[in-house]
């Protein structure tokens, strides 16, 4: 009997529906572990040590890049903000180009990205790590629910820096703008912060900003302690899930600000 | 790492965090000025409003005293119907008279108020008689053009 | 003499699919206060059963009894209260790299119970006095050598002094004196605290001197089992290969190939 299709495009659509099954598979089962990691809790609460060490790993320890990136980015932002502004005589309005740009997009943003990078291939590295040296395994041999132990304060530790570390990011982006702006290139100082002042708006504009670097850190520590806690307990595993926690956060903060981006920012233009 | 050197580190990054959002809602955003105080309900008609947007301030004498907070259309008077909330500690008499200008030659634009002599004050849900709508620059450009022809006739 | 073995298999299969079975109809009895050990090649499965044991793994057919408690029937806080009469010791040790010896060993103590900190700390000096290593209670388990890691591995395990205790492969990579101190700390322990334990491991000499009773295991079957006296006259084939460490015999040196002409041919022409 002759095959209606040659062999070879057969063979490809299947391991591509088998890859796409596969990939889904996972994420349900990435959702019950997220289910799972919520309802298992208590103790990162009740015994908020444990909790208050991982934000000592994941967010104190992430200071230096974040203040460091953010000031580079908001002296970066000064520097061409400047160059297109003054094309049409509008240098002072600077300040509202850096503190926009910075409050409602670039903070979350680039800190999550930072974020997920530094302390969330971290956290992934940690938990697989433990779990090929059977350490999970020894936590379950003395009855101690290792997903409440581990995972749970990595998980809230995450979800409480994220924020925190944006709005640092974004103030010292906005300083550095002031540094190259009013400093350096003699914007009037008074016109940078008034305007500012003027049309940053705490509601529309900060508020949005603090509530999607809240989403970027759920997803972010999501995908950080799933993959370390699903990581192949060996060398290459632990590696292969370091790199796909950096590679899938970053995916996944650029499409929640778009989606993010989509719900806030432009609801207010349909009228 | 010791136990109290960690708790250290963490509340005082914490506490840096809370005050990077402070510095941002306060001196980048208008907090200051974020009015959470009483404010009260005024209606204006107006023939076109142009480019007014809901959460336009309300300026008297420059000061924002309030923010457009609804923007209906009536299609009896075929009219647009603004609905401003004022802060309460400003009264303004019932002959006050609303128009819609532009921050700037290209700004955005807001909604001014004049106070006139009335000793009588505006109560919540009144309505203010004296308005004047936005100027549209089409409008404005093309009567400039209608006044250059008149003219140029005239000479003739 | 028909005391209530500690644990019983009895007629135990288990698969991680119906494809690939790893246990077939295995049966056997622990009694208390015995060292049994369960000794056979790499994969045959025996870590597997350590592992039904512990609950981790559900036995496919077959009935499985720890302590009294079919664990067919228990449910996943069961099984964790169940474990904590169990103390198990991990093939490397295992020990929370980022706590000091003193903190692994007060572990359990400080999950389960409410014990001030005064009386842990004599209890864990206690532990580790068991297995002589209280002069490392400040150590990080980075700075400890293998044989150390697995002795505090092992204070830790017997911390909340469980009734059954595990032993997976306590002898793989040992210097010979780490191996004797092991080996010793299994027995004493085991008969001065009451305990049983099941020892998983193919290190012969070592484990015929500290066992009471072994099973042998060979792809997923118990293919003998006895006192070690009784194993060393034995004359199985498969017992006497695995005891004298010869390189073939039931077991094959070569692993399954198409014949060794063939393949010389093949390797010519291509």
């Amino acid at each position: 009997m002759a095959e209606p299709a040659p062999n070879g495009i057969a063979r490809s659509l299947e391991r591509l529906g088998h890859a796409a099954s596969a990939r889904i598979w996972r994420l349900g089962f990435a959702a019950r572990f997220f289910a799972y990691v919520l309802l298992h809790s208590g103790t990162a609460f009740r015994r908020f040590g444990l909790t208050i060490r991982e934000i000592y790993f994941a967010g104190v320890l992430s200071l230096i890049i974040i203040l460091v990136s953010g000031l580079f980015v908001g002296m970066v932002l000064g520097l061409q903000g400047y160059d297109t502004l003054q094309r049409y005589g509008s240098s002072e309005a600077l300040g509202i180009l850096v503190a926009l740009s910075l409050v409602r997009e670039l903070g979350p943003v680039v800190a999550g990205l930072l974020f997920a990078s530094r302390a969330g291939s971290a956290i992934t590295a940690e938990i697989g790590l433990m779990k090929a040296t059977e350490q999970i395994a020894a936590m379950e041999m003395m009855a101690v629910d290792p997903i409440a132990r581990v995972v749970a304060p990595r998980f809230w530790a995450g979800v409480i820096s994220m924020p925190l570390l944006a709005a640092l990011f974004s103030a010292m982006g906005i300083f550095g703008g002031y540094l190259v702006g009013v400093q350096l290139i003699g914007v009037d100082e008074g016109a940078f912060w008034s305007q500012m002042q003027a049309s940053v708006d705490v509601r529309e504009d900060i508020m949005n900003g603090v509530i999607k670097s809240v989403v970027f850190g759920i997803a972010v520590t999501w995908i950080a302690v799933f993959e370390g806690y699903d990581a192949v307990p060996t060398a290459e595993g632990v590696s292969g899930a370091t790199t796909r926690t950096v590679v899938t956060s970053s995916l996944a903060i650029l499409a929640l600000d778009f989606v993010l981006t989509a719900l806030m920012f432009t609801g207010g233009n349909a009228r | 790492m010791k136990r109290s050197t960690i708790d250290i580190w963490v509340g005082a990054f914490v506490a840096a965090g809370f005050a990077g959002l402070l510095f941002l809602a306060l001196k980048v955003g208008n907090l200051a000025s974020f009015s959470t105080s009483q404010t009260y309900q005024i209606q204006a008609k107006f023939a076109n409003i142009g480019g007014l947007k809901v959460r336009a301030p309300i300026k008297s004498a420059g000061v924002v005293v309030g923010r457009v907070s609804d923007v209906k259309f009536d299609n009896e008077s075929y009219e647009a119907i603004v609905t401003f909330n004022v802060d309460a500690q400003y009264q303004f008499p019932r002959d006050t008279s609303a128009k819609i200008l532009t921050s700037g030659l290209l700004g955005e634009q807001y909604v001014g108020l004049e106070a006139g002599g009335d000793s009588a004050m505006l109560k919540a849900g009144d309505r203010l008689r004296l308005t004047q709508s936005a100027v549209v620059l089409e409008n404005l450009i093309s009567q400039f053009l209608f006044n250059k022809a008149a003219e140029g006739k005239d000479g003739k | 003499m028909a005391a209530t073995p500690i644990v019983e298999l009895d007629r135990v299969s288990f698969g991680y699919d119906a494809a690939r079975p790893v246990l077939h109809e295995v049966s056997l009895r622990i009694e208390p206060g015995s060292v049994v050990g369960i000794m056979g090649q790499s994969g045959c499965g025996k870590t597997t059963m350590l592992r039904i044991v512990a609950g981790w793994l559900k036995a496919g057919a077959g009935g499985a009894t720890v302590m009294g408690e079919d664990l067919a029937r228990l449910d996943n806080a069961q099984i964790f209260a169940l474990r904590r009469r169990m103390g198990m010791l991990f093939q490397f040790g295992a020990l929370f790299t980022d706590m000091t010896v003193f903190d692994n060993v007060a572990f359990q103590m400080r999950e389960h119970t409410t014990l001030p900190e005064e009386l842990l700390a004599d209890l864990v000096m206690m532990k580790l006095e068991a297995v002589g290593l209280r002069g490392a209670a400040q150590l990080m388990p980075s700075a400890l050598s293998g044989g150390m890691a697995r002795r505090v591995a092992l204070a830790r395990a017997i911390a909340l002094d469980p009734q059954l205790m595990l032993y997976d492969e306590p002898f793989t990579g040992l210097d010979p004196i780490s191996l004797g101190v092991i080996a010793r700390l299994i027995r004493t322990l085991n008969d001065s605290l009451g305990q049983t334990s099941i020892v998983v491991s193919h290190d012969v000499e070592e484990c015929f001197g500290i066992v009471d009773y072994v099973y042998f295991v060979s792809a997923g079957r118990i293919v003998a089992q006895g006192t070690p006296a009784e194993l060393r006259r034995s004359r199985d084939a498969f017992v006497h290969q695995f005891v004298q460490g010869e390189p073939d015999g039931p077991i094959p040196f070569h692993y399954p190939a198409p014949a060794y002409a063939a393949d010389l041919e093949a390797a010519d022409h291509g």
